[in-house]
């Protein structure tokens, strides 16, 4: 982290061996590539979800008709169709659009964090950095608001006949969702919508975490010491990359 | 990414206007973007049709956030290709395991 005086005057971005691999400095490359490994990772969620989805049968009817049931796939606008201090009323997918806009805008920020970065205009790297967390923070609060929802469930739930955690055939009304049983679908629905929605949550708080530290470090000063913004640089990829994985949840998860 | 000489006194360069205005082009068209697949989910018959749509917005959205917004298309071509070529190899997993789903289905119905 500290760097000297000396460093400051030397051209940012050369390596130990005096050169600049791909004209790009260490930290960014190596950043890039662990994008790479976490795209890998997130195919394999969706992959996954899109595997299981087709080994179960498809929701036939018209989707007005449709009622959840674990015999089928549901139809995640048919599901996600609740929105904070609204209640009762049917807004298929208005909140999860809302979520879009929110990380796309404060991706948006992002970018013009790192743009002010490059003229080091301290004021607005600082500026721009407040939005974007605040755009992260309100993502967070609104997927905490979904979870909430989802793991609660409608007040009539859904009456299934499933294996419960005690390995007896029960049928019951069912409501919200747990790992074993939800109402909305079959039990692999609930649990891909917890760990794709919650890795990427996860991947957001980390993300909130590094942008506090960038903007307090701005705010003090230290990267105008250092001489660059670099560190907005690096912490901008992995944001936009955050932004990138939610653009391909929202489809596959909540569109298709 | 162009690099700068760090130069001995430190000066706060002016906003690049040209850059700013072309960061608000992109946001607009991926909130755009995102606003027709919202729109289709509800005017369009659920469909292959409308999967394909789906997918090439996504697509679109995708390519113009890592292009733009993670500034791809003006690193070095090395790099850029070091990051794009890898994800080839995504397309065979996708393909694969669709399929799969798909013969677990025909078993299990």
């Amino acid at each position: 982290m500290s760097s000297t005086a000396i460093e400051v005057k030397t051209k940012r971005g050369i390596w130990g061996g005096g050169k600049e691999p791909l004209k790009a400095s260490y930290g960014k490359l190596m950043m890039w590539f662990f994008l790479l490994s976490d795209i890998f990772t997130f195919t394999a969620f969706l992959v996954t979800y899109g595997a299981i989805r087709f080994s179960y049968p498809a929701y036939s009817g018209e989707s007005a008709d449709f009622v959840s049931s674990n015999e089928y796939w549901p139809i995640p606008e048919m599901i996600f169709d609740a929105f904070p201090f609204i209640h009762g009323i049917h807004l298929p997918l208005v909140f999860v659009a809302l979520m879009t806009f929110i990380l796309i805008m404060s991706s948006v920020t992002m970018v013009l964090a790192v743009e002010a970065g490059e003229r080091r205009d301290r004021n607005d790297v600082v500026k721009w950095l407040l939005w974007t967390i605040l755009g992260g923070i309100t993502f967070l609060s609104c997927q905490a608001w979904e979870w909430t929802h989802f793991i609660h469930g409608t007040e009539d739930g859904t009456s299934l006949t499933y294996i419960n955690s005690l390995n007896q055939l029960v049928t019951e009304t069912v409501y919200g969702a747990n790992m074993y049983v939800n109402q909305y679908g079959p039990a692999s629905f609930a649990q891909l919508f917890f760990f794709i929605t919650g890795f990427h949550g996860f991947h957001v708080t980390i993300g909130v975490a590094l942008l506090f530290m960038a903007f307090y470090e701005a705010a003090v000063g230290v990267y105008e010491r250092r001489g660059h913004y670099e560190m907005v640089e690096k912490i901008g990829l992995y944001w936009h990359f955050v932004d990138l994985v939610w653009v391909f949840v929202f489809t596959f998860f909540y569109l298709i | 990414m162009s690099m700068h000489e760090n130069k001995d006194t430190i000066g706060v360069l002016p906003p690049n206007k040209e850059k700013i205005k072309r960061i608000w082009r992109v946001a607009g068209i991926l909130l755009f973007l995102t606003l027709v697949e919202f729109v289709f989910a509800f005017t369009m018959g659920r469909g292959w049709l409308l999967y394909s749509i789906f997918v090439v917005l996504t697509l679109i959205k995708a390519s113009y956030i890592m292009l733009e917004f993670m500034h791809l298309k003006y690193e070095q071509k090395g790099l850029f290709w070091s990051i794009y070529l890898p994800l080839i190899f995504l397309v065979w997993l996708i393909v694969a395991l669709l399929k799969e789903g798909s013969e677990i289905f025909l078993m299990r119905w």
